[in-house]
């Protein structure tokens, strides 16, 4: 196929690839953490966990922040309506998630009385106080945004394979951090 | 020497009594309180002992005299999270079982002026025993008055958190103690 292909510009991979290496780093790290024994690696984790998880929401901004002022390169025609909406509302909920995910887990902290310190250097404020019904309810919601996440991650991946093996038609090059720049 | 007037209504005769001295002997447990505050991976955070008990003798015009013992159960402690407290009883922290009580006896108190003092003290935790000096505030109102003062040790120094939990760079050495004891007067019968 030689069909013209039109790329996100480079503000635009650069924060997907940066957001999907963080995101695959923060989750087996948060399944991982979880069902460790108290010691003073699990603390640790914990708090590299929450720092990465904050670092993702920082991109996340920046990344809505980048779609709304910027128009996506448009789909290449070979792409029916229902294939068109289907990835419209994949990405929707993507945006949705990367927000939501960390979120829901700075939320969690807060509740459960231990504040977010980004980096051991910045402290978040506490949207919410301590409650400690609130922070298991809250770690239920991390919990169950996070697999949400991760199926949608799943199918996005899919498509995007399905879309360069299968249909060959360069919509995985779009985002490719490979090709030229533009 | 200080005057106490009571009026007694019914019969409209004012009557007065002469109080000894006003010595505060009796410490409000249910008011008072022994917090603590310390770092963990850079993040703020509080705890407290929700059982002690306080012996005090303290009359402002006799310093020298002022003696105080406070004495902690230390499997009272709350951290903020259960996880916390069960580890922190066990022995590597507290070993609460062989050592359940950690305890603050004064050695003496120094006058710095406008409601301040200065007190030091035998801290015994673990075991182990360090000398310990305490600012502390004195606030009166009748016969009520409240004691506020913190002072910040090395838990280390008591071997609080042995084996992997004496890295210091996850939870902090230091640790301030915070301490807020109401107490009442016990009159001088004489
Ligand atoms: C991209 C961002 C994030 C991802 C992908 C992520 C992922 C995860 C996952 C998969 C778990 C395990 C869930 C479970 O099985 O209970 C988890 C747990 C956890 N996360 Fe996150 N997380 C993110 C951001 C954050 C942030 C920003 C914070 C806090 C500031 C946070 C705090 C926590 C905590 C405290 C747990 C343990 C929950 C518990 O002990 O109940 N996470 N996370």
């Amino acid at each position: 196929m030689n069909t013209i292909i039109t790329r996100y510009n480079t503000t635009a991979i650069a924060l997907h690839w940066l957001v999907a290496l963080l995101v695959f780093a923060a989750f087996p790290l948060g399944m991982y953490m979880h069902d460790l024994p108290l010691s003073p690696t699990k603390l640790q984790l914990y708090s590299y966990h929450k720092w990465l998880g904050i670092t993702v929401l920082l991109l996340a901004v920046l990344r809505v922040v980048w779609r709304v002022t910027h128009a996506p390169p448009a789909l290449p025609d070979n792409l029916s309506r229902g294939q068109q909406i289907a990835s419209h509302v994949t990405h929707q909920f993507l945006y949705v998630l990367i927000l939501a995910v960390p979120i829901s887990g700075w939320l969690m902290s807060s509740a459960k009385g231990f504040k977010t310190v980004w980096f051991g250097v910045l402290p978040l404020p506490d949207l919410v106080g301590k409650d400690k019904a609130l922070g298991e309810m809250l770690s239920n919601v991390h919990e169950s945004f996070n697999y949400l996440l991760l199926a949608l991650v799943l199918l996005h991946i899919a498509a995007a394979l399905k879309h360069h093996f299968i249909d060959k038609d360069g919509v995985l090059l779009r985002m490719s951090l490979k090709g030229e720049r533009s | 020497m200080i005057q106490r007037c009571h009026m007694l209504l019914a019969g409209g005769l004012l009557l007065c009594t002469q109080v000894q001295a006003v010595e505060f002997k009796q410490v409000l447990a249910n008011e008072s309180s022994v917090t603590f505050a310390y770092k963990q991976m850079g993040v703020p955070l509080d705890g407290k002992f929700n059982k002690f008990a306080a012996q005090l003798a303290f009359d402002p015009a006799k310093i020298a005299k002022a003696q105080a013992r406070i004495d902690i159960d230390v499997a009272s402690i709350d951290t903020g999270s259960t996880e916390a407290n069960d580890e922190v009883v066990g022995k590597l922290w507290f070993n609460a079982k062989t050592y359940p009580v950690a305890s603050f006896v004064s050695t003496g108190l120094k006058a710095l002026g406008d409601n301040r003092y200065e007190a030091t003290g035998k801290l015994s935790i673990k075991g182990r025993t360090q000398e310990v000096k305490a600012p502390v505030t004195f606030q009166a109102a009748g016969n009520r008055g409240a004691f506020d003062g913190s002072f910040t040790i090395k838990r280390l120094d008591y071997a609080i958190g042995e084996g992997e939990w004496t890295d210091v760079g996850t939870v902090a050495n230091e640790i301030q103690i915070k301490f807020h004891l109401v107490v009442k007067v016990a009159p001088s019968k004489k």
